[in-house]
Parts: structure tokens; sequence; C-alpha cells
């Protein structure tokens, strides 16, 4: 049945009926769910998450064609094991931004821009996003992240230097700020 | 109108009772052939699919149509002998399930599907019917035909017409 159910996972790719891959691939912190539509990666749901409850909103925001496809995952999933081996600095997947709307999107592209090992104020963040003033409207923006880790909103940190908030649970925002060498340098 | 789960929840749910279906009704070595066909055209339609309340009965009547395109396309070329000794509840001996499916497999096609939803899938009347597109009543009728044939030619009962020879 497993071999039936590869075949037509990769059929259903060739014929473009995939609209939704997703697998699911381990990390130091418990497993990750990945989900990438034909145009990128749309979703990382973080090991604190209800993985069906992720499935769903796939279902429902993106498309019910939710199929799980680890092939379409693989790259991505190369990229993390390296990123966690602290042997990668840069992820380079194409990402699918149809999950976060408006200033919300603004937010989470000017997440996408802060360089490992560095970290940005939730202020600065807002600036960058266009409206200075909206600090808790990105804040909410940063846990709203459809993309954590490869989207970095673990750099994001109150200003003054307080972690503020992390969807992953606090210890995992300052675990991968420790492994990105950017706790000693604020 | 209910909110469609991710299709990835039909195939955990119902690939297993799809697949012995399909090995009843068109014999194993053709069943995955009917398998992924009946997916496929499962995933090109489940966007517009409206009513999501009976996924299991809409996939087995796609496997249905399927079978019998299948069939279609092969004329009147005899069935396999259908292996279903990986079904759920096969006994010890499948070489005697073996038989019944390879008998279950020569008889016509509306009563065939009906023993194979009812003991291959275990659906109860109303979803065979469902899947055959016909009233519960006429589905019985079909599974009582196909039952009362099948016992005819396993020997539980004298065949019509022998003992006047």
């Amino acid at each position: 049945m497993r071999a039936a159910l590869k075949r037509l996972a990769d059929r259903a790719d060739a014929e473009g009926l995939l609209d939704v891959a997703y697998a699911t691939t381990d990390s130091p912190f418990g497993p990750l769910l990945l989900a990438a539509t034909p145009r990128g990666l749309v979703k990382l749901s973080l090991p604190t998450y209800d993985s069906d409850e992720a499935l769903e909103e796939l279902a429902h925001r993106v498309s019910p064609r939710v199929v799980e496809a680890p092939a379409r995952l693989d790259e991505a999933r190369r990229q993390l094991d390296l990123y966690f081996d602290a042997k990668l600095t840069a992820f380079d997947l194409p990402l699918d931004w149809q999950l976060t709307h408006h200033f919300r999107r603004r937010v989470v592209r000017a997440i996408h821009r802060i360089p490992y090992g560095q970290t940005r104020s939730y202020t600065q963040i807002a600036t960058s996003a266009g409206n200075e003033r909206a600090v808790r409207a990105a804040g909410t923006a940063c846990g709203a992240n459809p993309i954590p880790i490869v989207v970095p909103c673990h750099r994001v940190l109150r200003s003054g230097g307080a972690l503020g908030g992390y969807g992953g649970g606090l210890p995992m925002k300052e675990a991968l700020l420790e492994l990105e060498g950017a706790l000693q340098s604020r | 109108m209910t909110a469609l789960p991710p299709f990835q929840t039909l195939l955990d749910d119902h690939a297993a009772d799809v697949m012995a279906v399909l090995r009843g009704a068109v014999g194993r070595a053709d069943a995955e052939d009917c398998f992924q066909e009946t997916f496929l055209a499962a995933l090109r339609a489940y966007p517009r699919l409206g009513n999501a309340s009976n996924l299991r009965g809409w996939l087995l009547t796609i496997a249905h149509r399927k079978a019998i395109d299948h069939h279609r396309a092969n004329g009147r070329r005899p069935l396999p002998v259908a292996q279903v000794a990986e079904m759920a509840g096969a006994a010890a001996d499948p070489e005697a399930y073996e038989g019944i499916w390879a008998l279950v497999g020569a008889l016509p096609p509306k009563q065939r599907a009906a023993v194979a939803l009812r003991y291959g899938a275990d659906l109860p009347h109303a979803e065979i019917a469902a899947a055959l597109g016909c009233s519960p009543a006429a589905a019985r009728r079909s599974l009582h035909e196909g039952i009362k044939k099948l016992r005819a030619d396993l020997g539980g009962e004298p065949a019509l017409g022998k003992e006047r020879a």
C-alpha cells in the first residue's frame, strides 16, 4: 500500500494536482511540519502546534488538495538539517507568502531580510514594514508568521534586548539565537 | 456546507478499503491501476465537491465506476483470480478465499459490485446503494442475488436445473 500511495503522490504531482504537499522532519526541538505549494514553502509548523490543525488550516485557506508528499519538501528538509547543524546561514528556498496579507505580509518580509546572527527590535521591524508606530501590530504579525525559522522571527526582540515572545516557546527562541551566535553580541 | 478535510485524511481513512473493493471487483493484478485512477479522479474533483458528509461513499462510487471502465476496456476477457488474503477479516485459509473471489469476479457487474462493497469494504446497504447509484432495496436485491449465485456455485445449494437433468 505504501508503494501505491507513493506512486499516487508522484502522479498527482506530475499532473499538477498537488496544491499542498507536506512532510514532517525532525529537529532538535521536535518534529516540524513543512508544507509547500507549487510556488514554494507556504507553512512551517513548530512542534508546539497541532499538525492536524495546521493541515486543516491549509485545506481551508489554500486548497483541500493537501497530500503527504515528502519528495516535494526534500530541499527544505536538507537546508533545515544544515541550519540546525550550524552549517547553513541563509536559506535559499522559494517561499509562498499567501498565508499572510497587508501589513502583516510587509512585516514578515521585513523579518525575512534580517541577516543570520543579527537581531532587530519590534520597533525597527514596524519601521521597515512602513509604519513605525505600529509596534504592537508588528509583534502580532511576528506571532502569526506562517514560516518561522526560515523567516527568522526569532531574531526580533524587545527594545532593550528582552526576548519578547515566540510561538515555539522562549527556550527555543533562545536556543536558535545561541546557535546563530546572536546572544553574545547583544 | 461542511468544510473539506485535507485530502490526505481520505487516503489515511479509506485507501485500504478502496483497494480491497477493487481487488474484489477487478482482481489483484489490475486493482492498483484502478486504485490510481480512482484517487487521481477524486483528487481532480475534490475542491469542487459540495458535500463532505459521505466521503467514503463518494470514493467507493468512483472506484466502482473505474472498475466498470476497466471491464469495458477489457471486453469479455476472463477475470483474473482475486487474491484477498491481505483483506481485513481474511481467514487462515487464503486459498479458499481466492476461490470465492474468483467466483465473485464471475458475477454480473451489479451483483459483483454489491458483494465486493459489502464483504470487501464492509459497507451497509445504504452506502452500497449510494456507491452503485441505485435504491437501497435494489442494492439489497443485487447483494442477495449475488450471494445466492455464490452459494449455488460453491455447492451449498443445488444449482437450479441440475436435478431435473
